[in-house]
């Protein structure tokens, strides 16, 4: 019983570093660029919580609504200001490096509003959880929740773009610009876009992060950061089905790892294994190698 | 004849290159026009520029009557100039319908692009036979009629075309030139660039010779085809 409960926890904290992960990788998919303040999205969006949740006394829905917005704001803007104009700069370490300026910015403004003294999260879930087997299975409410929410982010997100044009038109600027701006996409827009669901998924993936593991600091969204984007590259960047794949394995390994072998040794075997993978895959597990043909 | 199409002195530099020193030509409505030349003369250039892909650095672009150079590029497209790029660029990962799709992307009205689509099916029946196929799994002929097909998704007046022949087998080549022509006679105005300057100028009206950046030579396609230092340079008699 206590294993189910291990790979039930294991799915759900997988199912963060999904949601996280597929920011990493729609953004990397269509702008090229690996947005590393993409972690510290999470962070902004909890405090965001947490203010508006103290203000209105415990409301944590309006809160997470607010954080949503703001969030998406925030990734417009950092998009607009900081990222657009080193596009096509002669080097992508250049928006590389500026990504890891956002980072820094992102995490040092938090610390000089909030402080750097741990704040204590209240669970946007109120919901007790699911008790089976006259209580030998229980799994918190925060836990389904969680596993739910990915999936249907996912199943959202594989609708939107298999079945509406602004999708399509995100697939095709994620394979050719030029090909894109020919078809009278606006490619800029369509980036643009990327960005906004990218930072709306981190700030639910921050409310779904404190709300089970409930410490918020300044770093909260480092690690989780980092997690997602060994994620991505694990499930095949660019591709959003592997993001999801990739997230769970992370998480479920991660927990077993925890509880079976060593809680020092999990994070050593979950970069392990994408070192392993990545010797064996160098593409992660669902990407492609693209063939030109004449 | 009306001029759908006319540039004057275009300059384009790739930083301290020049790529095109200065050029003007005009396509009128419902011509076909070559623009031939060898590898590296500028012809890719040229149409990238008419796109908008790439930015002038001098001169003037007027497509019926409009400035393009002060036209966002991607609204190039819906104002009824398309794009047949070189080396096709479908979208490989996704299907032919969804290729021939985006084709449509600036069209409103779905009965419309319902329509233009069965007619491009009607042109390209290969391509009502392989549309839930993935772009990049066709054969180089088939992707061209498809790049094809997606340019003419968007309803054009004028479709300028990159070396469409490049790197097909030559019943291929003979079926492109010979839906050029089809498509020319429906009414498209055709802006045609190739390197295989015999077959071009065989169903062009008009041409221009391209060298390094330069027109040097304009006139009637037939006439070109006859001119010795032409069939010297680009025909190999």
């Amino acid at each position: 019983m206590s294993f189910l409960t291990y790979l039930i926890n294991g799915l759900s904290l997988g199912s963060i570093y999904a949601i996280i992960a597929l920011g990493y990788t729609m953004v990397y998919g269509i702008a090229k660029m690996l947005n590393f303040a993409h972690g510290d999205f999470i962070m902004v969006g909890c405090y965001i919580i947490f203010s508006v949740s103290a203000a209105l006394s415990g409301n944590s829905l309006v809160g997470i609504v607010i954080a949503v917005v703001l969030c998406t704001l925030l990734g417009i803007t950092t998009e607009f200001i900081a990222y657009r104009p080193l596009r096509g700069a002669a080097s992508p370490l250049a928006v590389l490096i500026t990504a890891i300026g956002v980072s820094y910015l992102l995490e040092n403004v938090a610390l000089l509003i909030f402080g750097a003294d741990i704040k204590s999260f209240t669970s946007v879930i109120k919901w007790e959880g699911l008790s089976f087997a006259g209580g030998e299975l229980k799994i918190q409410g925060v836990t389904v929740i969680t596993i739910l929410v990915s999936l249907v982010i996912l199943i959202a997100l594989q609708l939107f773009i298999n079945k509406t044009k602004q999708g399509q038109a995100m697939l095709a600027v994620a394979e050719d610009k030029g090909a894109a701006t020919l078809m009278g996409i606006n490619v800029n827009k369509t980036i643009m876009l990327t960005f906004a669901i990218g930072s709306a998924l981190a700030a639910i993936a921050g409310a779904l992060l404190c709300s089970a593991y409930p410490s918020l600091s300044p770093y909260t969204g480092a690690m989780p950061g980092i997690k997602a984007f060994v994620a991505a590259v694990l499930g095949g960047i660019g591709s959003v089905p592997g993001a999801m794949i990739g997230g769970l394995v992370l998480g479920i390994v991660e927990i077993l790892s925890k509880t079976y072998i060593s809680s020092q040794l999990s994070d050593a075997i979950v970069f392990g294994i994408l070192v392993v993978v990545l010797l064996v895959k160098p593409t992660g597990i669902l990407g492609k190698v693209i063939q030109e043909k004449v | 004849m009306e001029s759908i199409l006319e540039v004057k002195d275009l300059s384009v530099y790739y930083g301290v290159i020049q790529a095109l020193k200065g050029i003007s030509f005009h396509v009128d409505k419902g011509e076909i026009v070559a623009l031939i030349g060898a590898n590296g003369a500028g012809k890719t250039t040229t149409l990238h520029t008419l796109s908008g892909l790439i930015q002038a650095n001098a001169g003037e672009i007027n497509y019926n009557g409009i400035n393009l150079r002060k036209t966002p590029n991607h609204k190039i497209v819906g104002m009824g100039m398309a794009q047949v790029p070189e080396g096709r660029r479908v979208f490989a990962e996704m299907t032919v319908l969804q290729n021939l799709k985006m084709g449509a992307f600036t069209r409103s009205s779905k009965a419309e692009m319902e329509e233009t689509l069965a007619s491009i099916y009607k042109r390209f029946p290969r391509l009502e036979e392989r549309k839930n196929q993935l772009a990049g799994t066709l054969s180089g002929g088939e992707q061209q009629m498809l790049a094809m097909g997606r340019a003419l998704m968007s309803h054009p007046d004028i479709i300028l075309m990159d070396e469409p022949s490049m790197g097909l087998s030559p019943i291929f080549v003979n079926e492109i030139f010979n839906i050029i022509e089809d498509v020319n006679k429906d009414g498209v105005t055709v802006l045609l660039v190739e390197q295989n300057a015999k077959k071009a100028l065989s169903i062009a009206n008009r041409a221009y010779v391209l060298e390094t950046g330069t027109i040097v030579k304009e006139g009637d396609a037939k006439e070109l085809l006859n001119d010795e230092s032409i069939k010297k340079a680009y025909l190999g008699e």
